[in-house]
């Protein structure tokens, strides 16, 4: 490298700043880079308010940090403890209740602004190159807002917290020849009891930020292709995009509002119903509750399940389910990306999410003929979507030819 | 629908500046309401740090002191500090009225800390660095004034409580406490 290169490379650490933010600009380019990326960055025209949900997944991501830091000042991860410090924080501590039925009722909220954004990037083919590792990470931190999810229920050391724990830790147990062994490892106990749910607090709050974490790269791989949009086109000029402020802020800030008045409301007057009234009753190791239910959010993966007759198999299957949906970038062959020009594509898809609803409603029914039965046909089709559907209505199909973004808007203009 | 929203804002823009107050108008009020709005947020937040209503409901304790005889000390906890209830002698009781106020360095009559002369009732805690007084133990050291002694750094403390020598620079301090009869006190 020469020194006239050396020195442009230098200049560019220059900052575009005068004075103090100028000084600290030049030294810690975070400035330069929120104007870059946040203020001016620019965005599809055409967005919907489908594109709203990733912005208020973070919204719910925040505000259960913020509320986890403030149970956890009064949480005690121990079999001993555990239910009784929970009982405190709703009765004896200032905002206790609030602080806590927040933060059960938020993780619903983040599942269901995770499952519209996962459904979005779907139908509108954000998956598809080059945004390959943007729904990787995504899917990524989905697994992990499960994982998260679960040791957080567990932690309230109720019936449902115990039982759960009992039933999902035992998946382990499904590996051939070492399966009970990592068990062990992983309990430190041989069941389910007071060395577990101290190592359930550490990993809750370690996942929790692992996701944190993970947001990062999401946005970083997110801001190196720019937004998808309704078409699927890209912006072909700085006329097809407006900033992401305040256009997008203000939209996505509106999004949320009306998402939050939403969670409000279940919070304030049936901040259970998500929940289960058998995780009042505190754990008793000898006594399993009639009707084990996991929390909704995991009722299509549970579906799966127990859709396989074999121990091993149900596992496989569940987390495959998700990590097969990983595949689809590569799978998919079609050029188009948006469903609004893929005739037979989209009803894959939308027939993919009403799928999805019904493999919710038969987990949470008891495992009996009529209901196993739907589960089978429903993550029959599952991987049916993506192995065969995904590559092969690529092939067959004819797909219009997707519209430009100042087209596209002025056709809904007329 | 948002091309129209860009058109109105771009217009917005170009607008010449006798327009431009209405938008600040706007921008103001909304960022004021988000303010207030997030600052409303934070008072559930910050109130859950607060002792819980099961640690309130043990703030205060109550003592029998029949068992204590001329003489002696007891310790109770009170809000998980220690609080010392001394049955003062006559003798204590006297040095501690006729000390003059000059001698002392956070000036305070022994009448101005006790409800009855021959109960003192302080807190055990010393207002320099918050160690325990030695003092309550008839086999402990009491200091040079017959009270209490701190072993962190060298408080004195005479038979009022009261700081004589060293770095403490308040007398120890005086709970809230009544006499529920002649032999029971409530602190708290």
């Amino acid at each position: 490298m020469s020194s006239d290169q050396l020195q442009g490379y230098k200049k560019t650490l220059n900052s575009p700043y005068t004075g103090i933010k100028g000084w600290i600009d030049s030294r810690l380019p975070l400035i330069r880079m929120m104007e870059a990326e946040y203020l001016k960055f620019p965005v599809p025209k055409s967005l919907n308010y489908f594109w709203s949900f990733g912005g208020i997944a973070m919204f719910c991501l925040i505000g259960l940090i913020l509320t986890g830091i403030f149970l956890g000042f009064h949480y005690k991860p121990s079999a001993e403890d555990a239910f009784d410090s929970v009982e405190r924080i709703m009765r004896d501590v200032s905002f206790g209740w609030l602080i806590r039925y927040l933060h059960a009722n938020l993780v619903s909220f983040f599942f269901i602004a995770t499952f519209i954004h996962i459904f979005r990037a779907l139908y509108f083919g954000s998956y598809k190159a080059p945004r390959e590792l943007v729904y990787i990470f995504g899917l990524t931190m989905f697994m992990l807002m499960m994982a998260t999810a679960f040791l957080g229920y567990t932690l309230p050391w109720g019936q449902m917290s115990y039982w759960g724990a009992t039933v999902i830790t035992n998946l382990f147990s499904a590996i051939p020849v070492v399966g009970d062994a990592i068990l062990q490892l992983l309990l430190g106990d041989f069941t389910v009891g007071d060395s577990a749910v101290n190592r359930f607090y550490v990993l809750h709050w370690l996942l929790a930020f692992a996701i944190v974490g993970l947001v990062v790269f999401h946005v970083i791989t997110l801001h190196m292709t720019g937004s998808n949009n309704p078409t699927g086109s890209e912006p072909q000029s700085w006329d097809e995009t407006v900033s992401f402020h305040p256009y997008v802020t203000i939209k996505d800030l509106n999004a949320a509002l009306f998402f939050f008045i939403i969670m409000a409301f279940i919070l304030f007057y049936y901040p259970n119903i998500l929940g289960h009234s058998d995780n009042y009753i505190k754990a008793n190791p000898m006594i399993t509750p009639a009707h084990i239910v996991p929390e909704w959010y995991f009722l299509p993966f549970y579906a799966i399940l127990r859709a396989i007759p074999d121990k091993l198999g149900g596992v496989i299957a569940m987390f495959s389910s998700i990590l097969a949906l990983g595949l689809l970038p590569w799978l998919d062959t079609s050029k188009v990306r948006s469903c609004l020009f893929r005739p037979i594509w989209r009803y894959c898809v939308l027939l993919f999410a009403v799928n999805f609803l019904v493999l919710m409603y038969v987990g949470g029914k008891p495992a009996e003929d009529i209901y196993v039965l739907i589960s089978r046909i429903g993550t029959a089709y599952w991987f049916l979507f993506i192995f065969v559907l995904a590559p092969l209505v690529g092939f067959l199909e004819t797909p219009r030819q997707p519209l430009t973004i100042t087209n596209y808007l002025q056709s809904k203009k007329a | 629908m948002l091309h129209l929203t860009n058109k109105i804002y771009k217009d917005l823009n170009q607008m010449s500046d006798s327009r431009k107050p209405r938008r600040d108008f706007i921008k103001l009020s909304a960022m004021t309401l988000g303010g207030v709005g997030a600052a409303s947020l934070l008072i559930p937040f910050i109130s859950s740090m607060n002792p819980g209503k099961d640690t309130l409901a043990l703030a205060s304790t109550e003592i029998d002191l029949s068992p204590l005889e001329e003489g002696q000390s007891l310790t109770v906890i009170w809000r998980g500090k220690p609080v010392f209830i001394k049955h003062r002698t006559k003798s204590e009781i006297d040095i501690a009225k006729n000390t003059s106020l000059d001698e002392l360095p956070d000036a305070e009559e022994d009448s101005a800390r006790v409800q009855k002369d021959n109960w003192l009732v302080v807190l055990g805690v010393c207002t320099h660095l918050g160690c325990v007084p030695l003092g309550q133990k008839a086999s402990d050291t009491k200091g040079d004034y017959g009270g209490w002694f701190c072993p962190c750094h060298g408080s004195h403390y005479d038979t009022s409580g009261r700081i004589r020598k060293g770095p403490a620079p308040t007398n120890l301090p005086v709970p809230p406490y009544v006499f529920l009869t002649d032999n029971r006190i409530k602190i708290g």
